[in-house]
């Protein structure tokens, strides 16, 4: 069944005029960007079945499914940046939790919804608003999955900017907990827009989109919502990074045992 | 020379005619054709290229629909097959044909309309489109959510008949 799994010659322009070493840094970087929505997809569909509502149920695994379609778009454009033979799987079920470059915010647990909606709030900010400058970026391919993306990322914001005004404008109970949520998870936001050496590089040679460009209009949408939301955000926070090293919370590697369960029992199974 | 190009021609809309007969999985009424996810037909010899693009990257009918090309002109004796993605341009629901529309009406799936999408703009708690009950054609119609049974739908429900039903996102 790996049909429709290889993506058209005039998808990949630019690959053969990379130098070896601005090759391995992309793909570091696109990795980064597939385990971003491979580990907030996981989580999103750990709701499947447990939604507070039936639509909201099929919201969240709705929005996990179209993360874990760019993951795949994503792991295989790394897979043939690496070069080495290995396969969109083999980057998905046998890294190590170390070896993740996800930011910590998209491996936060669930939580209660309010959690869920604010996390996917923060990420949904961030990922509209990059894919929005990505479309346009020199590399082709990171362009092409950023286009199509973004029209499904659209979506997902409008959702958690949505819920995230109904909670906080809507009961005491609603607010109070969403409250809660933002006063939680804010830290982990910073950590999307501070570029780390490998992303300095990158945009240096102007690979990916300066994180500077998009903050304002980030910080516009969050005001927005917030104000909307009767909602204050929260001031000097103290932000937390590490995962995009590859310096992840605890929680990570709970994730990564149920989710490379199947590989690390049975290598190389396929059904 | 022209002998050559004129049975391409032939085989590639021999090719377009068999592609009519694959349908979407999930929408068993429409064909690829009619959602417009097929970009490329190209025959080289006995090299078959068929290009298709996904509806959404998400959408788990991808695989089905490749599988379903490679079986379909296998059967008809094409040996030498590649089926390739290609992302941009993003599929949109533009490229639905008036056909399909018509198809996925009478299957009870109300279909896109065209200049509906609200594209990359974020309209929160917006108007929504005002979609038609496929069933009692009623104009009082409200949706329930942007997120439905799959993927490219999002559901609704009849204000008149009670019903609810699923609408094909208008996505450009």
């Amino acid at each position: 069944m790996e049909d429709a799994m290889q993506f058209a010659p005039s998808e990949n322009p630019a690959l053969a005029t990379y130098s070896p070493e601005v090759r391995q840094q992309l793909f570091r970087f696109v990795l980064q960007l597939a385990d971003t929505s491979l580990i907030l997809g996981h989580r999103l569909s750990e709701w499947c079945g447990h939604g507070p509502i039936l639509e909201q149920d099929l919201a969240m695994a709705n929005i996990a499914l179209d993360l874990l379609g760019e993951t795949r778009s994503l792991y295989q454009y790394a897979a043939e940046l690496e070069g080495q033979g290995r396969t969109e799987d083999d980057l998905a079920y046998l890294r190590s939790a170390t070896e993740y470059r996800n930011p910590l915010l998209v491996e936060q647990p669930n939580g209660d919804f309010a959690d869920t909606v604010v996390r996917q709030f923060l990420f949904d900010n961030f990922h509209y608003h990059f894919l929005k400058q990505l479309v346009n970026n020199a590399d082709e391919r990171l362009a092409a999955i950023a286009e199509k993306s973004l029209k499904e990322a659209t979506y997902h914001l409008k959702w958690s900017s949505e819920w995230v005004i109904r909670l906080g404008d809507g009961t005491e109970e609603s607010h109070r907990r969403v409250e809660k949520s933002i006063a939680e998870l804010w830290r982990f936001s910073g950590e999307l827009t501070i570029p780390t050496a490998l992303e300095k590089e990158l945009q240096t040679i102007g690979l990916i989109p300066e994180y500077a460009d998009i903050q304002a209009s980030m910080t516009a949408h969050a005001e927005r919502v917030m104000e909307e939301a009767s909602l204050v955000i929260p001031q000097q926070v103290f932000m937390l990074t590490g995962g995009k090293d590859g310096r992840h919370t605890e929680h990570l590697g709970y994730i990564l045992t149920e989710l490379q369960y199947m590989q690390r029992t049975y290598p190389g199974m396929t059904w | 020379m022209s002998e050559l190009i004129a049975n391409s021609q032939q085989l590639t809309a021999e090719i377009w005619r068999l592609l009519e007969e694959v349908t979407d999985p999930e929408v068993p009424v429409l064909s690829i054709l009619d959602l417009g996810i097929v970009r490329v037909v190209r025959v080289e010899g006995e090299q078959v290229t068929v290009t298709i693009t996904p509806t959404y990257s998400g959408c788990p009918a991808m695989n089905t629909i490749a599988t379903d090309i490679r079986l379909r002109l296998l059967a008809e004796g094409y040996t030498k097959l590649t089926i390739n993605t290609q992302l941009s341009p993003a599929w949109t629901t533009d490229w639905m044909t008036a056909a399909g529309r018509e198809k996925l009406e009478a299957y009870g799936i109300a279909p896109p309309i065209d200049g509906t999408a609200s594209g990359h703009v974020l309209n929160l708690f917006g108007k929504e489109t005002a979609v038609l009950c496929p069933l009692c054609k009623s104009e009082h119609t409200h949706l329930v959510s942007q997120f439905g049974s799959t993927a490219c739908k999002a559901l609704y429900q009849c204000d008149d008949c009670r019903e609810p039903f699923d609408y094909f996102k208008c996505h450009s």
